[in-house]
């Protein structure tokens, strides 16, 4: 598909999920925004230890969901948290929210391929 | 057994993720297994929820707001107690901090994302295997427990009934010291010690093989038959003769009982022994601090049938301070940690150095105890001093109501010929007749030694001719008891002749006892004379019927005697 998104995974979602599976993406994409405020909360507060949990949540979902950059770049920001070295993280939260709105993206019209081929 | 929950491999599986898109996945894939899921947000949810549902098995993730998984992995493991709820942490396995944790919290398994079927089928089927062999692990203990409860019951209420029998038992006699475990039946040893109406003390020391209830079911019939016949009193080959034909019937083959049986006579300064299968016992002779020993001449009771059966005892004159111990195979089998036992060397050398013979029950006990590193109770011991302290309490036995019990004027005459001499013993049957009569029965002791003394002295010294003047050393009381032996079994004359009457006076009574017999007779007054001398041995008991009966006469030519016991109203 691309570099953003894994096709073998998200094919094998779709196996797994069947009729739900624009639920799924749905949902992944509502939690996402959350998870981006909540890094964004940390980062505004230098809660390095937040940074850390929030980010390794957030990794968790991205490589369930089959967005392999999107993960790393949460470890990224994880193993910052994990040093406590905040310096950076903003230019890396920024890349962060750039490629998730080109995953939110792909998800959509991922869904809106899934819906046509099912009617 | 009642079914485990999942038998068929469904399950209630309980989902904790903070991360809806990934509780949303997991929670189709476990359900697509075909298992019942229930999904937490967090660490309360999750054991709130364990605590509602009880599910089989936890899928939890580690980081999650309100309380973490670890908090949440340890309450719901202290939740299930002993039950096997497998945990299995939703976490990365390149983290190794976070690994450490979820092992300490309880974890047992993990599962990194992204998440794959096939590896999340495999672990929850090992998971559930794991689950049910503990669940079954469990079940058996338990099954076990209970069949070992059942057992002890058994067990106590075997003891129980034992101990009815046993009761009667003089093993609390001031002259006895033993060692015994309270649980020795069911080891297969058994103690026995009990009174003959004339003062000899019965003792029995046996050891059936094998162990547990088997090995206890023989030594209920060997102590009814011991204590009654002992009481009635029979003699030891002929409880001997009863224990082994009763043991060889009911026991199945392959289980025999190895035992040695003690008569102690201290009036006639006698020791009659029957070991068969046991360990030497020790007779240890104050004179000279010498130890015969008191070694199995037999097999066990139980094997031969009787008529091959051998009842000859060894007889040894005792005197007042000697010792005799009886010890069963578990004394000598004791084991230190080595696995070395203690053996008959060991006890021997301890018996040797003794000096101090009245501690010698008390130092074998301690060296055993050293030996074993702690106290050993698979092992029975006894020691019997002998004292000329009178017996304080010989058994009454309870007889039957009758019609001789009110009757109190009558007669009776025996006579017992060559053939019946050789095999039956006339006592117990004279003295059953003789204690319907209630008059005679506190007097029953004395009355059954002198009915014995002088059944002895007309068959051995009368009918059979033996010369009592043998029994003044030990040789000669062993060439004197093998003489009675031979003379017995090839007796083909002669006879011993009792006349009992029974004679009302008053309110009391008399009972005329005189006794005849076929042998050739003795210088009465001369051995009268003899028999005066305080260090005389054996000899006819003729001081010792004097004592005991009220009157005694012995007719001139010793061929017949007559002895009197009377008694008064109140007796």
């Amino acid at each position: 598909m691309s570099e953003h998104l894994d096709s073998a995974i998200l094919s094998s979602l779709q196996e797994i999920m069947g009729e739900e599976y624009p639920v799924l993406l749905d949902t992944f994409l509502a939690d996402s925004e959350e998870r981006v405020r909540l890094l964004r909360e940390a980062l505004g507060q230098s809660d390095a230890q937040a940074l850390r949990q929030a980010a390794h949540s957030f990794k968790g979902s991205c490589s369930n969901m089959g967005a392999p950059l999107l993960a790393g770049l949460c470890r990224s920001l994880e193993e910052a948290g994990r040093r406590g070295q905040l310096d950076g993280c903003e230019a890396q939260l920024e890349h962060l929210e750039r490629e998730l709105a080109i995953v939110r993206i792909m998800f959509r019209s991922e869904r809106q391929r899934f819906v046509i081929g099912r009617s | 057994m009642p079914e485990l929950k999942g038998d068929k491999g469904f399950i209630t599986v309980l989902l904790a993720e903070d991360g809806p898109a990934d509780r949303m996945l997991l929670a189709t894939l476990v359900a697509r297994l075909g298992h019942r899921v229930l999904t937490a947000a967090n660490g309360l949810e999750a054991v709130a929820l364990f605590e509602q549902e009880r599910p089989q098995l936890v899928l939890m993730d580690a980081l999650m707001p309100v309380m973490d998984g670890f908090e949440a992995a340890r309450r719901i493991k202290r939740l299930a107690g002993e039950e096997l709820v497998p945990i299995i942490f939703l976490t990365s396995l390149s983290e190794g901090e976070a690994l450490v944790q979820s092992i300490e919290a309880g974890g047992d398994d993990f599962l990194s994302k992204p998440y794959n079927p096939l590896i999340l089928e495999a672990k929850i089927k090992a998971m559930n295997r794991l689950r049910r062999l503990q669940a079954t692990v469990l079940e058996q203990r338990d099954l076990i427990a209970r069949h070992n409860g059942h057992l002890l019951t058994e067990q106590r209420v075997a003891k129980a009934v034992f101990d009815k029998i046993t009761h009667s038992g003089c093993l609390g006699a001031a002259n006895i010291r033993y060692l015994q475990s309270p649980y020795a039946l069911f080891n297969g040893d058994l103690l026995l010690a009990a009174y003959k109406p004339s003062g000899e003390m019965h003792v029995l020391l046996g050891d059936f093989t094998g162990h547990g209830l088997p090995a206890a079911i023989g030594a209920m019939p060997v102590a009814d038959a011991f204590y009654s016949m002992t009481a009635r009193g029979y003699s030891p080959s002929e409880i001997l003769c009863e224990l082994n034909a009763k043991l060889k019937r009911i026991l199945p083959v392959g289980m025999f009982c190895c035992a040695t049986l003690l008569s102690v006579d201290t009036q006639r300064r006698l020791l009659e022994v029957w070991n068969g299968g046991l360990p030497a016992g020790y007779l240890r002779r104050v004179a000279d601090g010498h130890y015969v020993e008191l070694a199995s001449r037999h097999l066990p009771l139980g094997v031969l049938e009787n008529d091959a059966f051998d009842t000859s005892c060894d007889v040894h004159p005792l005197a007042v301070g000697d010792r005799v111990l009886l010890l069963s195979d578990g004394v000598l089998e004791v084991s230190n940690a080595t696995g070395e036992t203690f053996g008959e060397e060991r006890l021997r050398t301890l018996l040797r150095e003794c000096d101090e013979p009245a501690r010698l029950f008390a130092q074998i006990q301690n060296a055993l105890a050293d030996f074993h590193g702690e106290a050993h109770d698979d092992a029975s011991m006894l020691e019997i001093l002998v004292s000329d302290e009178p017996i304080s309490a010989l058994p009454m036995q309870e007889y039957g109501k009758s019609w001789l019990i009110s009757s109190q004027d009558w007669s009776a005459s025996f006579e017992f010929r060559a053939q019946t001499l050789k095999s039956f013993n006339p006592l117990p049957f004279l003295l059953q007749l003789l204690m319907e009569v209630r008059g005679l029965r506190p007097r029953s002791g004395e009355l059954y030694t002198v009915l014995a003394e002088l059944y002895s002295n007309a068959l051995e010294h009368g009918v059979m001719g033996l010369n009592s003047a043998l029994k003044q050393d030990a040789a000669g009381f062993s060439e004197y008891y093998r003489q009675r032996d031979q003379r017995l079994s090839e007796l083909d004359a002669g006879f011993v002749r009792f006349h009992l009457q029974i004679v009302p006076n008053g309110e009391g009574g008399r009972l005329l006892l005189r006794v005849e017999d076929s042998g050739e007779g003795f210088a009465v007054a001369e051995e009268l004379a003899r028999q005066q001398s305080p260090t005389s041995l054996g000899g006819r008991g003729m001081r010792l019927i004097c004592r005991l009966a009220d009157e005694c006469t012995w007719d001139e030519d010793g061929r017949g005697v007559s002895v009197e016991f009377c008694w008064n109203a109140g007796a």
